[in-house]
């Protein structure tokens, strides 16, 4: 697409949107920073469970609410003593206080892979890698055929089975073409390390939320950043390393 | 030029000419259609709302995202792949009780591969993006993408599918020999090309290293040998249909035949499945899970477990009745196999394939997909348009084959209706 183009299919949005929910919106298309590739990291030790990234996500994201609400970020529950058989995990863990005795929490989102399966398997290059990493959706060039949800292995993609609906007051208005606009029914989203944000120097919605310093988040090309500091000094690991996808997203212990 | 004129004359003569043998038909050959075109309008009234609301009326969800469509998908491209096993006797070792049924071979498969993209389009949540897929107006991911070959592979077997036969038809339909030297090479093409749709299916689920269960390279084997199962034997039944409604005369010999070929892909089926079975039970690492849900039940869930141990059955006592010629050339048990086949394998490759490559998903969860109403009825709309394509398909196809239908016979056309109203009431539909 000519930058014209873009600037017209941007305009027509943010007329539709704007008619939609009663608000204006600021639809960005900015590009990725140079040098730029973005990793995340998550402390396994620190986390307790309390699922405030993943709500903090959907709220940022604009995701649709009811029935069902689509979330980004699943936590899952895990006994001490387990960790790669995530047969043994309890997703829907609904305890009066977190966290509990005996068990770890492992949170999982899009891990953004180097080497992404869904990417790979979309009929219509409705999804693709950016230069900074990140793997974003074109959500109204997706045919909702639902491939890559069965090639993920990180189940790091959610499909909007109805309508989805924001109520008008909590809707976020400023947003980016390949991350949190308002999506639509029958096509694929998921968790873009908030591209709204980090393009323009903040965190992703899930960092800032965290309460306890779990998640961390850096530019992998930058020796000064934070997230190469855990990678050099602590122990990361990444889930399911044998299947070569090469998350750039980092789990590690105190250690 | 000249001859290019004469060609588009006759087949627009052609073309009028069935159009109106298709509409003209008994009693029975309108209920049937009238039938079929009310649960396809039915389904259709279903298929709207899911258009209108989105596939949240079906009961699929994110941790099983393919469901009913995407099995009845898998079965079809296997039973229209199967039309192999009639063209290879036919138009290479020329087995004639075979080759004399060969073309209404080939309209099955044409019409199962109408069912099987109309499947997939109504599993599609945008179908108004369907062209995104077309190459050059859209943007197709080829050749990365195995759902980019399967809508290549898929669309070029219909197209030999229904050149083949329309060639030939319209050649016969004219008294004409065949150019066998434009023909043969798209005969000779289609039966890689059947072998193709089935292994391109397959890859498509063989190469995510996501899903264990289907990871296994041993798929695509055990797809061809069970599509040469279900597919002939829903062949055997609907040529005996047709023997008994028409003048079409196929023998025995070639049910027999058919029957025999069933009984050697019903043996390598059952052992590419014990193979899968030994290896992961004995390794019984984690990947085991899927075949425990499906087996056995995982963590208390065993909903499939009565669905494929009675597939197994069927499969297993059909490959008994077709192996054991006793049986196998006896009308009663060869059709008592053919029905064992044609559920047990579409248990095993539809439902008993599809949902256990979701459960347990990616993060261990286990999710109980049972299809809902809606997708049933949209599916038996599907259905019924396969079987209404190909009994308007075989309506023109019969005559022309038994003579009935040609240019020359404009004089016996009154005589030739007669007997074919006969015909249709002598039969009866209470038969099947």
């Amino acid at each position: 697409m000519t930058p014209e183009e873009k600037k017209r299919v941007i305009a027509k949005l943010e007329e539709r949107y704007s008619r939609q929910y009663g608000r204006k919106f600021e639809i960005s298309t900015k590009e990725a920073l140079p040098h730029t590739l973005w990793g995340y990291g998550l402390e396994l030790s620190r986390c307790i469970g309390c699922r405030r990234c993943v709500y903090a996500c959907v709220k940022e994201n604009n995701n649709s609410r009811y029935r069902p609400q689509l979330q980004w970020i699943r936590v899952l529950r895990l006994k001490r003593g387990n960790l790669i058989n995530l047969e043994n995990s309890e997703h829907y863990y609904n305890p009066p206080e977190v966290p509990e005795k005996g068990f770890i929490y492992m949170p999982v989102q899009c891990q953004h892979c180097e080497d992404p399966p869904c990417v790979k398997v979309c009929p219509v290059h409705a999804t693709w890698k950016e230069p900074d990493g990140l793997v974003v959706v074109d959500y109204n060039w997706c045919i909702g055929c639902r491939y890559c949800i069965a090639a993920c292995p990180y189940k790091g993609r959610v499909f909007n089975w109805a309508e989805p609906n924001i109520p008008k007051e909590e809707v976020n208005t400023s947003v980016h073409y390949l991350g949190n606009r308002p999506r639509m029914k029958c096509a694929v989203d998921k968790c873009t390390f908030c591209i709204q944000r980090v393009r323009i120097g903040r965190y992703p919605a899930c960092v800032e939320a965290c309460p306890t310093g779990t998640r961390k988040f850096g530019n992998l090309l930058d020796p000064d950043s934070e997230i190469r500091y855990i990678i050099d000094r602590k122990r990361v690991f990444r889930l399911k390393e044998d299947l070569n996808t090469e998350p750039k997203f980092y789990y590690f212990f105190e250690a | 030029m000249e001859k290019l004129r004469e060609i588009l004359k006759e087949t627009w003569h052609f073309y009028r000419r069935t159009l109106s043998l298709v509409v003209r038909g008994s009693k029975a050959y309108y209920t049937w259609c009238l039938f079929l075109l009310a649960i396809i309008f039915s389904g259709f009234l279903f298929y709207v709302k899911q258009h209108d609301l989105g596939l949240v009326e079906t009961n699929l969800a994110d941790q099983v995202s393919w469901g009913l469509y995407i099995a009845n998908f898998t079965y079809l491209v296997g039973m229209a792949a199967a039309a192999v096993l009639l063209v290879i006797p036919s138009y290479i070792y020329s087995f004639k009780p075979i080759k004399e049924i060969v073309i209404l071979g080939e309209l099955f498969a044409a019409s199962s591969i109408v069912m099987a993209i109309l499947f997939v389009m109504v599993d599609l949540g945008r179908l108004d993006r369907f062209w995104h897929m077309i190459p050059f107006i859209g943007s197709m991911n080829f050749p990365k993408s195995l759902l980019a070959w399967d809508v290549l592979v898929l669309n070029g077997y219909l197209f030999l599918n229904l050149l083949i036969p329309v060639y030939l038809l319209v050649k016969f339909y004219y008294h004409k020999e065949p150019n066998w030297k434009f023909i043969l090479p798209f005969i000779l093409a289609s039966i890689p090309w059947a072998v193709g749709i089935h292994t391109v299916t397959a890859f498509l689920y063989n190469g995510l290293a996501a899903r264990p269960f289907w990871n296994a390279s041993i798929l695509a084997p055990r797809f061809l040998a069970s599509a040469l199962c279900s597919g002939p034997a829903i062949m055997i039944i609907i040529f005996q249909i047709i023997r008994k409604l028409s003048d079409f005369k196929i023998e025995d010999r070639a049910l027999f035949k058919i029957a025999e070929l069933i009984a050697y892909a019903m043996f390598i089926n059952l052992f590419l499945l014990s193979a899968e079975i030994f290896k992961e039970y004995y390794s019984d690492t984690i990947h085991i899970a899927p075949f425990k849900y499906l087996f056995q039940g995982l963590h208390g869930h065993n909903q499939l477990v009565p669905w494929i141990w009675a597939a197994m059955a069927m499969n297993v006592i059909a490959f008994l009745l077709f192996l054991i010629p006793g049986t196998r050339k006896r009308l009663g048990t060869l059709n008592l196999g053919c029905i064992l086949i044609i559920i047990g394998v579409w248990i095993e490759k539809g439902p008993g394939f599809v949902t256990p490559g979701f459960v347990p998903d990616p993060l261990g969860e286990i999710y109980v997909y049972v299809p809902n109403l809606l997708e049933l009825m949209v599916s038996f709309g599907i259905w019924a348009v396969g079987l209404l394509v190909f009994t308007l398909l075989t309506k023109v196809a019969i005559p022309i084959e038994t003579g009935a239908f040609s240019h020359v016979s404009y004089i016996e056309r009154i005589f030739r209706q007669e007997e074919e109203d006969q015909a249709w009431r002598q039969s009866s539909f209470r038969k099947f």
